[in-house]
Protein backbone atom coordinates (compact mmCIF):
# COMPACT_ATOMS: atom_id res chain seq x y z
CA UNK A 1 0.00 0.00 0.00
CA UNK A 2 2.58 2.46 1.08
CA UNK A 3 4.72 1.56 -1.88
CA UNK A 4 1.88 2.23 -4.24
CA UNK A 5 1.31 5.56 -2.62
CA UNK A 6 4.92 6.39 -3.19
CA UNK A 7 5.01 5.43 -6.82
CA UNK A 8 1.65 6.86 -7.80
CA UNK A 9 2.54 10.56 -7.84
CA UNK A 10 6.09 9.86 -8.94
CA UNK A 11 5.27 7.68 -11.96
CA UNK A 12 8.60 7.66 -13.71
CA UNK A 13 11.32 10.11 -12.92
CA UNK A 14 10.70 11.98 -16.15
CA UNK A 15 6.93 11.81 -16.44
CA UNK A 16 5.29 14.44 -18.67
CA UNK A 17 4.45 16.52 -15.62
CA UNK A 18 8.01 16.51 -14.40
CA UNK A 19 9.37 17.25 -17.86
CA UNK A 20 7.10 20.24 -17.98
CA UNK A 21 8.69 21.55 -14.79
CA UNK A 22 11.99 21.51 -16.60
CA UNK A 23 10.93 22.89 -19.96
CA UNK A 24 8.32 25.51 -19.06
CA UNK A 25 10.73 27.93 -17.36
CA UNK A 26 12.97 27.93 -20.40
CA UNK A 27 10.21 29.16 -22.69
CA UNK A 28 6.73 30.14 -21.62
CA UNK A 29 7.40 30.68 -17.93
CA UNK A 30 10.88 32.14 -18.29
CA UNK A 31 11.90 33.71 -14.98
CA UNK A 32 13.42 36.75 -16.60
CA UNK A 33 11.21 37.69 -19.50
CA UNK A 34 7.88 36.56 -18.02
CA UNK A 35 8.09 36.28 -14.25
CA UNK A 36 10.40 39.32 -13.93
CA UNK A 37 12.63 37.73 -11.33
CA UNK A 38 16.37 37.96 -10.85
CA UNK A 39 17.16 40.68 -13.29
CA UNK A 40 19.96 42.46 -11.48
CA UNK A 41 22.68 40.01 -12.31
CA UNK A 42 21.56 39.41 -15.88
CA UNK A 43 22.38 42.95 -16.72
CA UNK A 44 25.60 43.49 -14.92
CA UNK A 45 27.72 40.50 -15.82
CA UNK A 46 26.76 39.89 -19.43
CA UNK A 47 29.67 41.69 -21.02
CA UNK A 48 31.45 38.41 -21.71
CA UNK A 49 30.13 34.93 -22.38
CA UNK A 50 32.72 33.31 -20.11
CA UNK A 51 31.67 35.20 -17.00
CA UNK A 52 28.00 34.62 -17.76
CA UNK A 53 28.59 30.91 -18.17
CA UNK A 54 30.25 30.70 -14.77
CA UNK A 55 27.42 32.73 -13.26
CA UNK A 56 24.76 30.55 -14.89
CA UNK A 57 26.38 27.36 -13.58
CA UNK A 58 26.64 28.86 -10.08
CA UNK A 59 22.98 29.79 -10.09
CA UNK A 60 21.96 26.33 -11.33
CA UNK A 61 23.94 24.74 -8.50
CA UNK A 62 22.66 27.06 -5.78
CA UNK A 63 19.09 26.86 -6.94
CA UNK A 64 18.94 23.10 -7.38
CA UNK A 65 20.37 22.44 -3.93
CA UNK A 66 18.44 25.22 -2.19
CA UNK A 67 15.19 23.83 -3.56
CA UNK A 68 16.13 20.32 -2.42
CA UNK A 69 17.09 21.46 1.08
CA UNK A 70 14.02 23.61 1.60
CA UNK A 71 11.81 20.88 0.20
CA UNK A 72 13.32 18.38 2.66
CA UNK A 73 12.79 20.81 5.54
CA UNK A 74 9.37 21.97 4.44
CA UNK A 75 7.49 20.27 7.27
CA UNK A 76 9.92 21.51 9.91
CA UNK A 77 10.05 25.21 9.08
CA UNK A 78 7.70 27.41 11.12
CA UNK A 79 5.95 29.71 8.63
CA UNK A 80 6.77 32.87 10.56
CA UNK A 81 10.52 32.57 10.28
CA UNK A 82 10.69 30.89 6.89
CA UNK A 83 12.32 33.86 5.17
CA UNK A 84 15.27 33.83 7.56
CA UNK A 85 15.62 30.06 7.15
CA UNK A 86 15.57 30.39 3.39
CA UNK A 87 18.11 33.21 3.41
CA UNK A 88 20.41 31.20 5.66
CA UNK A 89 20.26 28.12 3.44
CA UNK A 90 20.89 30.21 0.32
CA UNK A 91 23.69 32.19 1.95
CA UNK A 92 25.44 29.00 3.06
CA UNK A 93 25.25 27.57 -0.47
CA UNK A 94 26.48 30.81 -1.99
CA UNK A 95 29.47 30.84 0.36
CA UNK A 96 30.35 27.35 -0.91
CA UNK A 97 30.04 28.46 -4.54
CA UNK A 98 32.10 31.57 -3.86
CA UNK A 99 34.92 29.57 -2.28
CA UNK A 100 34.91 27.08 -5.17
CA UNK A 101 35.05 29.89 -7.72
CA UNK A 102 37.90 31.58 -5.87
CA UNK A 103 39.81 28.31 -5.83
CA UNK A 104 39.36 27.24 -9.46
CA UNK A 105 38.56 30.27 -11.65
CA UNK A 106 40.05 33.15 -9.72
CA UNK A 107 40.07 35.64 -12.61
CA UNK A 108 36.38 35.15 -13.33
CA UNK A 109 35.62 35.39 -9.63
CA UNK A 110 37.39 38.77 -9.52
CA UNK A 111 35.40 39.89 -12.54
CA UNK A 112 32.05 38.89 -11.04
CA UNK A 113 33.06 40.77 -7.87
CA UNK A 114 30.01 41.42 -5.71
CA UNK A 115 27.62 39.64 -8.00
CA UNK A 116 28.44 36.19 -6.66
CA UNK A 117 27.33 37.42 -3.24
CA UNK A 118 24.25 38.93 -4.77
CA UNK A 119 23.02 35.48 -5.79
CA UNK A 120 21.69 35.46 -2.21
CA UNK A 121 19.25 38.21 -2.96
CA UNK A 122 18.55 37.01 -6.46
CA UNK A 123 14.81 36.97 -6.36
CA UNK A 124 14.45 33.92 -8.62
CA UNK A 125 15.79 31.74 -5.85
CA UNK A 126 13.64 33.19 -3.07
CA UNK A 127 10.67 33.30 -5.42
CA UNK A 128 10.88 29.65 -6.39
CA UNK A 129 11.50 28.54 -2.83
CA UNK A 130 8.39 30.38 -1.70
CA UNK A 131 6.25 29.40 -4.64
CA UNK A 132 7.32 25.83 -5.21
CA UNK A 133 9.75 24.12 -2.87
CA UNK A 134 7.77 24.88 0.29
CA UNK A 135 4.81 22.83 -0.96
CA UNK A 136 6.28 20.13 -3.13
CA UNK A 137 8.20 16.88 -2.95
CA UNK A 138 11.96 16.78 -3.29
CA UNK A 139 12.34 15.52 -6.86
CA UNK A 140 9.87 17.95 -8.50
CA UNK A 141 11.41 20.78 -6.49
CA UNK A 142 14.85 19.84 -7.75
CA UNK A 143 13.59 19.82 -11.35
CA UNK A 144 11.82 23.13 -10.83
CA UNK A 145 15.00 24.67 -9.48
CA UNK A 146 17.14 23.36 -12.31
CA UNK A 147 14.54 24.37 -14.90
CA UNK A 148 14.21 27.93 -13.64
CA UNK A 149 17.94 28.34 -13.29
CA UNK A 150 18.35 27.03 -16.84
CA UNK A 151 15.78 29.51 -18.11
CA UNK A 152 17.71 32.23 -16.32
CA UNK A 153 21.01 30.96 -17.68
CA UNK A 154 19.75 30.77 -21.25
CA UNK A 155 18.78 34.45 -21.25
CA UNK A 156 22.07 35.30 -19.57
CA UNK A 157 24.07 33.53 -22.29
CA UNK A 158 21.96 35.00 -25.08
CA UNK A 159 22.45 38.56 -23.86
CA UNK A 160 26.14 37.94 -23.26
CA UNK A 161 26.61 36.44 -26.73
CA UNK A 162 24.95 39.43 -28.41
CA UNK A 163 26.93 41.93 -26.38
CA UNK A 164 30.29 40.23 -26.75
CA UNK A 165 29.87 39.58 -30.46
CA UNK A 166 28.80 43.11 -31.33
CA UNK A 167 30.88 44.84 -28.71
CA UNK A 168 34.22 43.06 -29.00
CA UNK A 169 33.89 40.77 -32.02
CA UNK A 170 34.63 37.70 -29.92
CA UNK A 171 32.81 34.79 -28.30
CA UNK A 172 34.24 33.09 -25.21
CA UNK A 173 37.36 35.15 -25.90
CA UNK A 174 37.88 33.74 -29.42
CA UNK A 175 37.81 36.16 -32.31
CA UNK A 176 34.74 35.63 -34.50
CA UNK A 177 34.70 38.66 -36.78
CA UNK A 178 37.46 37.93 -39.35
CA UNK A 179 40.35 40.35 -39.72
CA UNK A 180 39.51 41.41 -43.28
CA UNK A 181 36.26 42.86 -41.99
CA UNK A 182 38.24 45.21 -39.78
CA UNK A 183 40.50 46.06 -42.72
CA UNK A 184 37.57 47.15 -44.88
CA UNK A 185 36.41 49.44 -42.13
CA UNK A 186 34.25 47.42 -39.71
CA UNK A 187 34.45 48.80 -36.18
CA UNK A 188 33.29 47.11 -32.97
CA UNK A 189 30.36 48.84 -31.39
CA UNK A 190 31.84 50.04 -28.11
CA UNK A 191 28.41 51.03 -26.85
CA UNK A 192 27.44 47.36 -26.48
CA UNK A 193 30.02 46.92 -23.72
CA UNK A 194 28.48 49.68 -21.63
CA UNK A 195 25.83 48.80 -19.03
CA UNK A 196 22.78 50.49 -20.59
CA UNK A 197 22.93 48.30 -23.68
CA UNK A 198 22.27 45.22 -21.54
CA UNK A 199 18.89 46.69 -20.66
CA UNK A 200 18.08 47.48 -24.24
CA UNK A 201 19.16 43.99 -25.38
CA UNK A 202 16.90 42.38 -22.78
CA UNK A 203 14.09 44.72 -23.85
CA UNK A 204 14.48 43.56 -27.46
CA UNK A 205 14.57 39.89 -26.39
CA UNK A 206 11.31 40.41 -24.51
CA UNK A 207 9.85 42.09 -27.57
CA UNK A 208 10.74 39.16 -29.82
CA UNK A 209 9.58 36.60 -27.26
CA UNK A 210 6.20 38.25 -26.80
CA UNK A 211 5.80 38.84 -30.51
CA UNK A 212 6.11 35.09 -31.10
CA UNK A 213 3.87 34.17 -28.20
CA UNK A 214 0.97 36.59 -28.18
CA UNK A 215 -0.56 35.16 -25.00
CA UNK A 216 2.21 36.85 -22.99
CA UNK A 217 1.40 40.37 -24.17
CA UNK A 218 0.84 42.78 -21.30
CA UNK A 219 -2.69 44.10 -21.66
CA UNK A 220 -2.74 46.52 -18.73
CA UNK B 1 34.05 67.26 4.55
CA UNK B 2 34.85 67.73 0.89
CA UNK B 3 35.61 64.02 0.66
CA UNK B 4 32.21 63.14 2.13
CA UNK B 5 30.32 65.32 -0.33
CA UNK B 6 32.28 63.81 -3.16
CA UNK B 7 31.43 60.25 -2.09
CA UNK B 8 27.79 61.23 -1.71
CA UNK B 9 27.54 62.79 -5.17
CA UNK B 10 29.51 59.95 -6.77
CA UNK B 11 27.11 57.40 -5.29
CA UNK B 12 24.07 59.26 -6.60
CA UNK B 13 25.12 60.11 -10.12
CA UNK B 14 28.21 58.27 -11.26
CA UNK B 15 27.89 54.93 -9.50
CA UNK B 16 24.12 54.96 -9.48
CA UNK B 17 22.83 51.67 -8.05
CA UNK B 18 20.25 51.20 -10.76
CA UNK B 19 21.85 52.59 -13.87
CA UNK B 20 25.46 51.62 -13.37
CA UNK B 21 25.12 48.31 -11.47
CA UNK B 22 21.50 47.28 -12.02
CA UNK B 23 20.96 46.55 -8.37
CA UNK B 24 17.47 46.50 -6.95
CA UNK B 25 16.13 45.98 -10.45
CA UNK B 26 13.38 43.60 -9.35
CA UNK B 27 11.62 46.04 -7.07
CA UNK B 28 12.53 48.87 -9.41
CA UNK B 29 10.48 47.22 -12.15
CA UNK B 30 7.71 45.87 -9.93
CA UNK B 31 6.91 48.98 -7.88
CA UNK B 32 7.34 51.71 -10.48
CA UNK B 33 3.81 51.76 -11.85
CA UNK B 34 2.81 54.94 -10.03
CA UNK B 35 4.83 57.80 -8.58
CA UNK B 36 3.25 57.54 -5.12
CA UNK B 37 4.27 53.98 -4.37
CA UNK B 38 7.70 54.51 -5.86
CA UNK B 39 8.32 57.48 -3.54
CA UNK B 40 7.43 55.19 -0.63
CA UNK B 41 9.83 52.46 -1.72
CA UNK B 42 12.56 54.94 -2.53
CA UNK B 43 12.32 56.54 0.91
CA UNK B 44 12.43 53.14 2.59
CA UNK B 45 15.56 52.20 0.64
CA UNK B 46 17.29 55.46 1.62
CA UNK B 47 16.50 54.72 5.27
CA UNK B 48 17.64 51.13 5.24
CA UNK B 49 20.81 51.75 3.22
CA UNK B 50 21.68 54.65 5.50
CA UNK B 51 21.47 52.28 8.48
CA UNK B 52 22.83 49.00 7.19
CA UNK B 53 25.96 50.21 5.39
CA UNK B 54 27.47 51.80 8.53
CA UNK B 55 26.51 48.83 10.71
CA UNK B 56 28.05 46.41 8.24
CA UNK B 57 31.07 48.70 8.08
CA UNK B 58 31.59 48.23 11.82
CA UNK B 59 31.06 44.49 11.43
CA UNK B 60 33.60 44.31 8.62
CA UNK B 61 36.26 46.31 10.45
CA UNK B 62 35.90 44.90 13.94
CA UNK B 63 34.88 41.29 13.35
CA UNK B 64 35.10 39.97 9.81
CA UNK B 65 38.13 41.42 8.08
CA UNK B 66 41.69 40.11 8.18
CA UNK B 67 43.16 41.02 11.55
CA UNK B 68 39.98 42.81 12.57
CA UNK B 69 39.71 40.78 15.75
CA UNK B 70 43.02 42.18 17.04
CA UNK B 71 41.17 44.21 19.67
CA UNK B 72 40.38 40.95 21.48
CA UNK B 73 44.05 40.24 22.04
CA UNK B 74 47.20 39.60 20.02
CA UNK B 75 46.45 35.90 19.49
CA UNK B 76 43.45 36.85 17.33
CA UNK B 77 45.41 39.16 15.06
CA UNK B 78 45.76 36.62 12.26
CA UNK B 79 42.13 35.46 12.19
CA UNK B 80 40.37 36.08 8.88
CA UNK B 81 36.64 35.51 8.97
CA UNK B 82 35.86 37.11 5.63
CA UNK B 83 34.33 33.89 4.26
CA UNK B 84 31.43 34.54 6.64
CA UNK B 85 30.72 37.90 5.00
CA UNK B 86 27.58 36.97 3.07
CA UNK B 87 25.79 35.20 5.87
CA UNK B 88 26.63 37.91 8.43
CA UNK B 89 25.68 40.80 6.14
CA UNK B 90 22.36 39.28 5.19
CA UNK B 91 21.56 38.54 8.83
CA UNK B 92 22.38 42.13 9.78
CA UNK B 93 20.25 43.41 6.93
CA UNK B 94 17.25 41.28 7.87
CA UNK B 95 17.60 42.36 11.50
CA UNK B 96 18.11 46.03 10.64
CA UNK B 97 15.07 46.05 8.39
CA UNK B 98 13.03 44.70 11.27
CA UNK B 99 14.52 47.30 13.60
CA UNK B 100 14.01 50.21 11.22
CA UNK B 101 10.45 49.07 10.75
CA UNK B 102 9.83 49.13 14.50
CA UNK B 103 11.56 52.50 14.89
CA UNK B 104 9.52 54.14 12.16
CA UNK B 105 6.32 52.66 13.53
CA UNK B 106 7.12 54.17 16.92
CA UNK B 107 8.42 57.56 15.78
CA UNK B 108 6.29 58.39 12.78
CA UNK B 109 3.11 56.36 12.27
CA UNK B 110 2.17 58.37 9.17
CA UNK B 111 5.42 57.53 7.41
CA UNK B 112 5.02 53.93 8.54
CA UNK B 113 1.60 53.58 7.00
CA UNK B 114 2.71 55.19 3.78
CA UNK B 115 5.69 52.84 3.45
CA UNK B 116 3.45 49.89 4.29
CA UNK B 117 4.44 46.61 2.71
CA UNK B 118 7.69 47.91 1.19
CA UNK B 119 9.72 47.91 4.37
CA UNK B 120 9.81 44.14 4.96
CA UNK B 121 10.32 43.52 1.24
CA UNK B 122 13.51 45.52 1.31
CA UNK B 123 15.39 42.73 3.07
CA UNK B 124 15.62 40.91 -0.24
CA UNK B 125 16.29 43.98 -2.36
CA UNK B 126 19.69 43.42 -3.91
CA UNK B 127 20.67 47.08 -3.74
CA UNK B 128 20.88 46.79 0.06
CA UNK B 129 23.22 43.81 0.12
CA UNK B 130 25.00 45.28 -2.90
CA UNK B 131 25.61 48.52 -1.01
CA UNK B 132 27.27 46.64 1.84
CA UNK B 133 29.36 44.49 -0.51
CA UNK B 134 30.56 47.52 -2.48
CA UNK B 135 31.42 49.21 0.81
CA UNK B 136 33.52 46.16 1.68
CA UNK B 137 35.21 46.12 -1.71
CA UNK B 138 36.05 49.82 -1.76
CA UNK B 139 37.53 49.97 1.75
CA UNK B 140 36.16 53.26 2.98
CA UNK B 141 38.47 54.95 5.43
CA UNK B 142 36.09 55.74 8.26
CA UNK B 143 32.56 55.52 9.51
CA UNK B 144 31.32 58.84 8.13
CA UNK B 145 32.44 57.90 4.63
CA UNK B 146 30.42 54.71 4.91
CA UNK B 147 27.37 56.67 6.08
CA UNK B 148 27.69 59.10 3.20
CA UNK B 149 28.10 56.23 0.70
CA UNK B 150 25.03 54.46 2.08
CA UNK B 151 22.85 57.55 1.97
CA UNK B 152 24.12 58.50 -1.48
CA UNK B 153 23.32 55.06 -2.90
CA UNK B 154 19.87 55.25 -1.40
CA UNK B 155 19.21 58.67 -2.89
CA UNK B 156 20.45 57.39 -6.24
CA UNK B 157 17.91 54.57 -6.12
CA UNK B 158 15.23 57.06 -5.09
CA UNK B 159 15.98 59.34 -8.06
CA UNK B 160 15.94 56.40 -10.46
CA UNK B 161 12.69 54.83 -9.30
CA UNK B 162 10.77 58.09 -9.09
CA UNK B 163 12.02 59.04 -12.56
CA UNK B 164 10.95 55.79 -14.19
CA UNK B 165 7.57 55.87 -12.42
CA UNK B 166 6.87 59.34 -13.77
CA UNK B 167 7.80 58.24 -17.29
CA UNK B 168 5.68 55.10 -17.01
CA UNK B 169 2.67 57.14 -15.94
CA UNK B 170 3.03 59.28 -19.04
CA UNK B 171 3.78 56.47 -21.46
CA UNK B 172 0.43 54.87 -20.78
CA UNK B 173 -1.00 57.36 -23.25
CA UNK B 174 1.45 56.51 -26.01
CA UNK B 175 1.03 54.00 -28.76
CA UNK B 176 3.64 51.39 -27.87
CA UNK B 177 3.75 48.21 -30.02
CA UNK B 178 1.71 45.55 -28.21
CA UNK B 179 4.48 43.00 -27.50
CA UNK B 180 6.68 45.75 -26.10
CA UNK B 181 4.08 47.11 -23.70
CA UNK B 182 4.76 46.97 -19.98
CA UNK B 183 8.02 45.22 -19.25
CA UNK B 184 9.74 45.59 -22.62
CA UNK B 185 9.41 49.32 -22.99
CA UNK B 186 10.36 49.82 -19.35
CA UNK B 187 13.66 48.07 -19.99
CA UNK B 188 14.38 50.16 -23.03
CA UNK B 189 13.53 53.41 -21.24
CA UNK B 190 15.77 52.38 -18.35
CA UNK B 191 18.53 51.75 -20.86
CA UNK B 192 18.08 55.23 -22.31
CA UNK B 193 18.07 56.76 -18.82
CA UNK B 194 21.25 54.81 -18.13
CA UNK B 195 22.88 56.31 -21.21
CA UNK B 196 21.86 59.75 -19.97
CA UNK B 197 23.39 59.05 -16.56
CA UNK B 198 26.60 57.91 -18.24
CA UNK B 199 27.24 61.52 -19.17
CA UNK B 200 28.23 62.04 -15.52
CA UNK B 201 30.92 59.42 -15.86
CA UNK B 202 33.91 61.56 -16.74
CA UNK B 203 33.35 63.96 -13.85
CA UNK B 204 36.21 63.98 -11.37
CA UNK B 205 35.26 64.92 -7.85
Amino acid sequence: MSEEKNTAPKETLFSPRNKKLLSEPIGKENPITVQVLGICSVLAITVQVRASLVMAISVVAVMGFANVIISLLRHGIPPRIRIIVQLTVIAALVILVDQVLKAFVYDVSRQLSVFVGLIITNCIIMGRLEAFALNNKVWPSFLDGIGNAAGYGSILLLVAAVRELLGAGTLMGYQIIPNFMYQIGYVDNGLMILPPMALITVGVIIWVHRHRDRSLVDVS
Amino acid sequence: MEELVSIFVRAIFIDNMVFAYFLGMCSYLAVSRTVNTSVGLGAAVVFVLGFTVPVNYLLQNYILGRGALAWLGPQFASVDLSFLTFIMFIAIIAAMVQLVEMLIEKLSPTLYSSLGIFLPLIAVNCSILGGSLFMQERNYANMSEAVSFGLGSGVGFFVAIVGIAAIREKIRYSNVPAPLRGLGITYIITGLMGIAFMSFMGIEL
